[in-house]
């Protein structure tokens, strides 16, 4: 029996999966797992999304600091009924650690993984540490395709047995340089077996317009799932850092003007009530963002980015009429 | 060539700990080149030990020597007579000298003055930058002769990561994003075709991940050696 027949013509039978190829609009969000063993704190944001979102992306020792695992904190997920997206980077794991901890995902329920080279490990908490990157990310896309449609690990042994299954995403950011190898590098995923793609933040939508009129061009968005990658501003001094300081990042300076205009009137001192004004029009920022970009052909969702803020989550996909999330059989 | 950079002098002073007579090895080859370890910095570091032993209340007795190439048994062969008169070698040889002379003469004791940095070219005067990992499997005709092995970061083969901004990388605005200078090399070329095929996963046995290699060129080796 393949794969698609066991999961009724589904490549991992995901909802995020079932959601994009019905043709509805989805959503997906993120949740960073705690420096810590507590479960109460991945029961807790997972409260707060379930409902609002088709999976949840579990990152992967984000920004190179270690954290409970991915697959761990996806166990949590499931529990609380969220669907996990987990996160496998390139960096702390060669080609036989990555495919172990994949046949340990499936057999514990994951069914999206999200491929990423990951960050380098000079910005995290182990700058000393020696990285891996025995594969890169298309690499990786191309060995977790094998894994699943031709039962192979990736030295060309036989998988004896179940597969491991997984709805296949990986990152592209729009933004990064060099910018028209851009789209050919996400031609590269999608030719690797990419099924969705979650682009980096979007600030600068004239600028992803550019890039996604390429994609369309090319014939991308028909072969693969395109999700643009959204976040609320939590203060204008996260728009300035993110304009400023964030690698691969384009912010534009009317987003920090308006982040800084929320607060016009209210004191210093009153902490809570500039923190409520940041926060309100963050969350008002991202709603315009998400209706504008509904619009840029070839997008097939978003993937909302609200790190240490979940509870934006809910406001935003209700702001932007996209609840109540659609139920697939 | 091979780069190296001095180590600082108080790890040098720790690493001859309670030596009186000591000599400094040089060598004149690569680390001659990138000013880290030719005659000249060896009768400079003589000189600095001679006056903080002597600050120390314990004067070393230093003396110096440069050899045309110290991992070469043939170079470092005249060495063997004098050898005995000293409590420490300290090499101003990359690594791979200073395996050669303890390997060498077992009796003494050789230690490393140095830190073998890098495979490398000086880009400017007084600026040396990587450029070849030895990685084993050269792909230097895929990405037009510019090095992601050793170049990037992260050692990506299939193209530029996230981090890649005005042309230099996310690790550091000093360093140039090989990825980057792939794409601008394969543009001039004409090969920008070449960049979209998908590159396998590395061998990478062939570099230090299949242990320490070897190589045996039976057309070069003596008979009596077999």
């Amino acid at each position: 029996m393949t794969t698609e027949e066991r999961t009724n013509g589904y490549k991992s039978g995901s909802n995020l999966e079932k959601v994009l190829r019905a043709g509805h609009f989805a959503v997906t969000g993120e949740l960073g797992p705690p420096q810590n063993a507590d479960p109460e704190h991945i029961l807790e944001k997972a409260k707060l999304l379930v409902g609002a979102v088709d999976a949840v992306n579990i990152t992967d020792n984000q920004t190179a600091v270690v954290r409970m695992s991915s697959i761990a904190s996806g166990v949590l997920a499931i529990g609380e009924g969220l669907e996990p997206i987990v996160q496998m980077t390139c960096r702390d794991r060669n080609r036989l650690a990555i495919q172990a901890d994949l046949l340990g995902a499936h057999a514990l329920g994951m069914r999206n993984l999200l491929c990423l080279t990951g960050d380098h490990n000079v910005f995290g908490n182990h700058p000393t540490a020696k990285n891996v990157h025995d594969l890169d990310s298309v690499q990786l896309i191309r060995m977790v395709k094998d894994l699943r449609d031709e039962g192979k690990f990736q030295c060309g042994d036989d998988i004896k047995g179940a597969r491991p299954a997984f709805f296949i995403g990986a990152a592209s950011n729009p933004f990064g340089d060099p910018f028209e190898y851009r789209p050919y590098r996400l031609a590269k995923k999608v030719a690797a077996g990419v099924d969705f793609i979650q682009t980096q933040l979007i600030y600068d939508i004239p600028r992803f317009r550019e890039f996604m009129q390429k994609v369309v061009e090319m014939g991308l968005h028909e072969k693969v799932h395109i999700m643009a990658g959204v976040g609320p501003l939590k203060s204008s001094g996260m728009a300035r850092y993110m304009r400023d300081q964030v690698p691969g990042m384009i912010v534009q300076d009317e987003y920090v003007d308006r982040m800084k205009a929320a607060i016009a009137g209210i004191p210093k001192e009153e902490k809570d009530a500039r923190r409520d004004a940041w926060r309100q029009m963050g969350i008002q920022i991202c709603i315009e963002q998400i209706q504008e970009i509904r619009e840029i052909e070839g997008v097939a969702g978003v993937h909302i980015m609200a790190v240490e803020w979940e509870a934006a989550v809910q406001p935003i996909v209700e702001g932007a009429g996209m609840l109540p999330r659609p139920a697939v059989e | 060539m091979i780069v190296g950079e001095q180590k600082p002098l108080d790890e040098i002073m720790d690493l001859l700990g309670e030596a009186r007579k000591v000599l400094v090895a040089g060598c004149g080859t690569c680390v001659t080149v990138c000013f880290a370890g030719g005659e000249k910095e060896v009768g400079i570091l003589a000189s600095e030990l001679r006056m903080k032993s002597k600050l120390g209340g314990h004067p070393m007795e230093v003396d110096e020597v440069t050899v045309q190439r110290q991992c070469e048994w043939e170079y470092i062969d005249p060495l063997a007579e004098r050898l005995d008169d000293y409590d420490v070698i300290l090499s101003l040889a990359c690594g791979i000298g200073v395996q050669a002379m303890n390997e060498h003469f077992p009796d003494a004791i050789t230690m490393p003055g140095l830190n073998t940095t890098f495979l490398g070219l000086p880009e400017e005067q007084g600026v040396w930058e990587e450029r070849c990992q030895a990685c084993g499997d050269c792909v230097l005709g895929i990405t037009g002769g510019i090095c992601p092995v050793a170049r990037c970061s992260k050692q990506l083969l299939n193209g530029p990561c996230g981090g890649s901004q005005n042309g230099v990388c996310e690790i550091d605005p000093d360093v140039p994003c090989a990825w980057q200078l792939i794409w601008e090399r394969a543009e001039k070329l004409g090969t920008v075709e070449k960049l979209l095929e998908i590159q396998p996963p590395k061998d990478w046995s062939t570099s230090r991940d299949g242990g320490p290699r070897k190589i045996v060129r039976e057309d070069l080796r003596l008979a009596d050696a077999e």
